[in-house]
């Protein structure tokens, strides 16, 4: 099949067909947030930072789950869509207790980083301050709720690539928790491989390897996509 | 099974029926009011007579005035009798041999049924769900026979198109058109889906069909799947629905037993099997890619559309997914054709709506009406006003998704379009009426609970904005907002319904911006009002 | 040119963002030859005077004591920034909300997790009174502008100051943490 020529932010782009819009964008050099997505898993759409404007189409789409076609015509960048993302930050540092001072991932963080690239100068939502459990029952890594962002990237990092499916999700709304196996400590899991994918794929604090002092927690999701690749070329 | 077989069942059935017969509602709402209680009574009461052949007590579905139940009715007099209790027994037995009775008789003229217009309920409160024979006998089954012997699947479809039937979920997506979609989408199975996850606040009208008549929605599942080209339908039922799950299941096992589903049905090389799926309480397990994942054994969940589901469904497959209410409708428009049908209603929205009458309203209950009816006859002629009298502020429709709509525009038509245009939605058919002691804000706050309650936690604005937007109500409630509270739940609210996920996210905010737009001073007269509770 | 007064407060915070505030080492000899501190930790002044240019707010608002002071500064001063991620965010100073209203904290602190046999001091009006839940300042008063970190670095700082000082909007420079 023929590439598709598209527009996006004036450009004109040229895209491979069954590539997401999310990729055309990137291999335009534009940057736009995203959060749930990581580059070697499935996409689920959840975290709305990567909402798009497309002419001709009533409601935003998510760049990561929509597929390229010929002659989109894309914005990705309008001060409707800044709003929209500030708000969702705003939303998800309101939501649990996300401080970066006594964080492990300080200085390596996506959440953090986001914060800076959407303008976020302070929350004007109330802080939720929920009673979130740590569970440090594993030998090597421990999991914070108080940082996680229900992104689901170790779920599936676990599911698709590990092929375990230690980590889901339980509960509803922001009562949403991941947890492993059967809602049960982590360190009494008798799926859980102990691989550190999931801890790779960890957006924020929220999985960390035990031992290690604030600022020091390697943020190295790309390696998820290097796994995948490896596999893929059979390295 | 055939054609003459099927016949037999009717007349055998006719013909045995006794000519004196107690029908008592036996659907939900007249059960927790006691009509089993009633029946045992009448049972023994004509058994100590000897009456117990000549007599026939027999359940019946949903008689729609749900709000004044037991309900009971004689034949062949037809007279109905409201709040029955079981002392009553004898004095209807008395009605039956034509004797004078004091029970309480509901009026048949009154427009709460003079002004309903039965397709989806026609056979409600006249057949024993439980039995397939009653069904059978005022002319169940045909349609698909019909269908399956003299109709291509293109002509079926055709018919649905041109009865102009829209989806009775809320949507109102043109039921034709989605037909048509899955029977051209390519996979090498499809599958059909009733959705009966029913669970706005107030709405109770799927339960009422498939508790007075689950083979009516087995039928339209039938013909959809021989329309489409599936063999395989699921019927996905919330687990709060006890009595219509063991009717459906009960209602399924007839049906395979009469060779009417499962396996060459009515001896034609068409197969259709259909398994219940009981929901385990989720709201968001309504939406259709929620429903799907939660079927599949996932986390009922929903994900972004497209594809949707008549693309790309079930396990991946082309799946057709209708509401119960759509489904319903189904063989009334193979019987009678879809020119009848599209005769009744509006323009765009064609047939009837069946919608549960609530809250301050005195005639409460289900009522089947055509399309383009006003809100006014509804719930000023129908449903009586308010039991007290005073005057009715509003009406919500379409549940947590919907609007506040003000007495001021209750001459709006129910259709689609009209109540979009005024902020609501048609939804799946609640309306909870309101009179002047309801606050707006507490009613915006209450379904705003009901969102955070729901939220499946998958996408940001909805998980934490439904949170927010709940506190900030609350705050205001409180008597503790700023005044620049009001545009900050302003933005939230636009927030939401741009960016999230699914419908539930969506729409959520609906109530919010509704009862802002309508009666924004009862949400200013909050603001700075400390320690004012209000009433 | 009329020299501008600068005022910085300390409320519920570790005084991080005012060590962060002296290393700007000789900067603060050229700040004060533009401006004079007329209320600060650091300078001996008892009450928040008037007519205030410009004032830093360091901390959360955690007692009855940084709502009145923050009110009063509010009161005063043209331009408040929330100065460091505690004044923004609440910050470590926030951390005790999980733990519930302020006498459940008090509660755990003094007596489950301290002296089961001790007391909870209560002086009111000499011990603050803590409030039930530690917020950011703009959520008591309206703030002007907002300096996150912890603490935010001395060139973050200066940056700022030298903005608002010339009268330029500030270029905005986000870092939490």
């Amino acid at each position: 099949m023929a590439a598709k020529t598209l527009t996006i932010d004036g450009h004109l782009v040229s895209a491979r067909p069954g590539e997401t819009l999310l990729a055309a964008i990137r291999e335009a050099g534009i940057t736009i947030p995203t959060l749930c997505h990581l580059d070697g898993l499935s996409d689920v759409g959840a975290c709305r930072l990567c909402l798009v404007e497309i002419e001709g189409q009533r409601r935003l789409q998510p760049a990561c789950m929509t597929m390229v076609s010929e002659g989109m015509v894309v914005h990705t960048n309008t001060p409707r869509l800044q709003a929209y993302r500030r708000q969702i930050i705003e939303l998800l540092f309101a939501e649990r207790n996300h401080v970066c001072a006594v964080c492990v991932a300080s200085g390596n963080c996506e959440l953090q980083r986001l914060a800076g690239m959407v303008g976020m100068d302070h929350v004007r939502y109330e802080y939720l301050s929920p009673d979130c459990p740590v569970d440090i029952s594993h030998a090597r890594f421990g999991i914070d709720h108080n940082r996680c962002v229900l992104c689901t990237r170790c779920v599936r990092a676990c599911d698709e690539i590990e092929g375990v499916h230690t980590w889901d999700v339980a509960g509803r709304g922001v009562d949403a928790r991941v947890i492993t196996d059967m809602n049960q400590p982590w360190g009494t899991s008798t799926t859980c491989t102990s691989c550190g994918k999931c801890l790779l794929a960890c957006p924020t604090g929220a999985i960390f390897p035990r031992g290690v002092t604030v600022g020091e927690r390697p943020h190295a999701s790309e390696r998820i996509a290097l796994i995948v690749d490896a596999r893929k070329q059979r390295w | 099974m055939d054609l003459h077989e099927l016949e037999a069942i009717a007349e055998r059935e006719l013909a045995q029926r006794p000519r004196l017969r107690i029908l008592y509602c036996s659907a939900t709402g007249c059960q927790a009011s006691g009509a089993l209680e009633i029946k045992r009574r009448l049972e023994s009461l004509l058994a100590e007579t000897g009456r117990q052949v000549e007599v026939d007590v027999g359940a019946v579905g949903c008689l729609g005035l749900c709000g004044r139940g037991p309900i009971v009715r004689i034949e062949p007099s037809g007279e109905t009798f409201e709040h029955v209790k079981p002392d009553d027994a004898a004095e209807i037995i008395a009605a039956l041999d034509g004797h004078s009775c004091d029970v309480a008789r509901c009026d048949q003229n009154h427009p709460f049924f003079t002004r309903q217009m039965l397709i989806v309920r026609r056979h409600c409160g006249l057949i024993n769900p439980d039995r397939i024979e009653d069904y059978i006998a005022v002319g169940g089954y045909r349609s698909l026979y019909h269908v399956i012997h003299e109709m291509t699947p293109a002509e079926v479809i055709n018919a649905i198109t041109r009865s102009g039937l829209r989806g009775r979920g809320g949507a109102g997506y043109p039921t034709g058109l989605k037909w048509a979609t899955v029977a051209k989408s390519p996979g090498e199975r499809k599958f059909v889906i009733c959705n009966a996850d029913e669970g706005d606040p107030g709405a109770f009208m799927d339960r009422s069909i498939l508790e007075s008549d689950p083979h009516l929605v087995l039928e339209g599942m039938a013909i959809a799947a021989y329309a489409v080209g599936a063999e395989q339908g699921f019927i996905y039922v919330r687990g709060e629905y006890p009595l219509a799950i063991e009717r459906l299941q009960k209602a399924i096992a007839q049906a395979r037993r009469h060779g009417l589903l499962g396996a060459q049905i009515f001896e034609s090389g068409f197969n259709f099997r259909v398994d219940i799926r009981v929901g385990a309480g989720a709201f968001v397990c309504g939406e259709e890619t929620a429903l799907i994942a939660s079927i599949e054994g996932r986390r009922g969940q929903p994900r972004p559309r497209p594809p949707y589901p008549a693309e790309s469904g079930l396990w991946g497959m082309p799946t057709l997914i209708n509401n119960v209410e759509t489904f319903a409708n189904v063989t009334a428009i193979i019987e009678k054709g879809p020119e009848w049908y599209s005769s009744i209603g509006t323009e765009k929205s064609k047939g009837t709506k069946i919608f549960a009458l609530t809250g301050k309203i005195r005639n409460t209950g289900l009522i089947e009406v055509p399309m383009g009816i006003t809100l006014r006859e509804i719930v000023e002629e129908m449903g009586g006003g308010t039991p007290d009298g005073s005057p009715v502020k509003a009406v919500q429709t379409g549940g947590p998704s919907g609007g506040c709509i003000p007495a001021s525009l209750f001459d709006t038509p129910v259709d689609y379009e009209s109540l979009a245009a005024v902020g609501s939605i048609m939804g799946s058919g609640g309306m909870v009426v309101m009179d002047a002691h309801t606050n707006m804000v507490d009613v915006a706050r209450f379904y705003m609970e009901f969102c955070k309650d729901e939220s499946c936690g998958k996408c940001i604005p909805c998980r934490v904005g439904t949170v927010q937007l709940f506190n900030m109500l609350t705050k205001l409630r409180n008597g503790q907002a700023k005044p620049s509270d009001l545009s900050k739940i302003e933005e939230l609210c636009e927030l939401m319904r741009e960016t999230s996920l699914c419908g539930l996210g969506q729409s959520a905010p609906n109530p919010v911006l509704s009862t802002l737009h309508y009666f924004r001073h009862e949400y200013e007269q909050l603001i700075g009002a400390e320690g004012n509770h209000g009433s | 040119m009329s020299r501008l007064r600068i005022a910085t407060i300390w409320l519920g915070g570790c005084s991080g963002c005012h060590m962060s505030l002296l290393d700007l080492d000789e900067w603060l000899i050229e700040l004060a030859a533009r401006a004079d501190l007329v209320y600060s930790p650091i300078a001996d002044a008892k009450r928040f005077p008037p007519n205030v240019d410009l004032t830093l707010i360091e901390g959360a608002i955690a007692n009855d004591e940084h709502l009145e002071l923050a009110q009063t500064a509010r009161r005063h001063s043209k331009i408040i920034v929330s100065f460091g991620d505690c004044a923004v965010t609440g910050n470590v100073t926030a951390l005790r909300n999980p733990l519930g209203t302020a006498q459940s904290v008090l509660q755990q602190v003094y007596i489950e997790h301290g002296d089961p046999g001790g007391v909870i001091p209560r002086d009111p009006g000499i011990v603050p009174v803590l409030l039930d839940k530690v917020v950011p300042v703009h959520q008591v008063i309206p703030v002007d502008y907002y300096l996150p970190g912890c603490p935010p670095s001395a060139p973050r700082i200066r940056a700022l100051l030298e903005a608002l000082i010339e009268g330029r909007e500030p270029a905005t420079d986000i870092r939490y943490g």
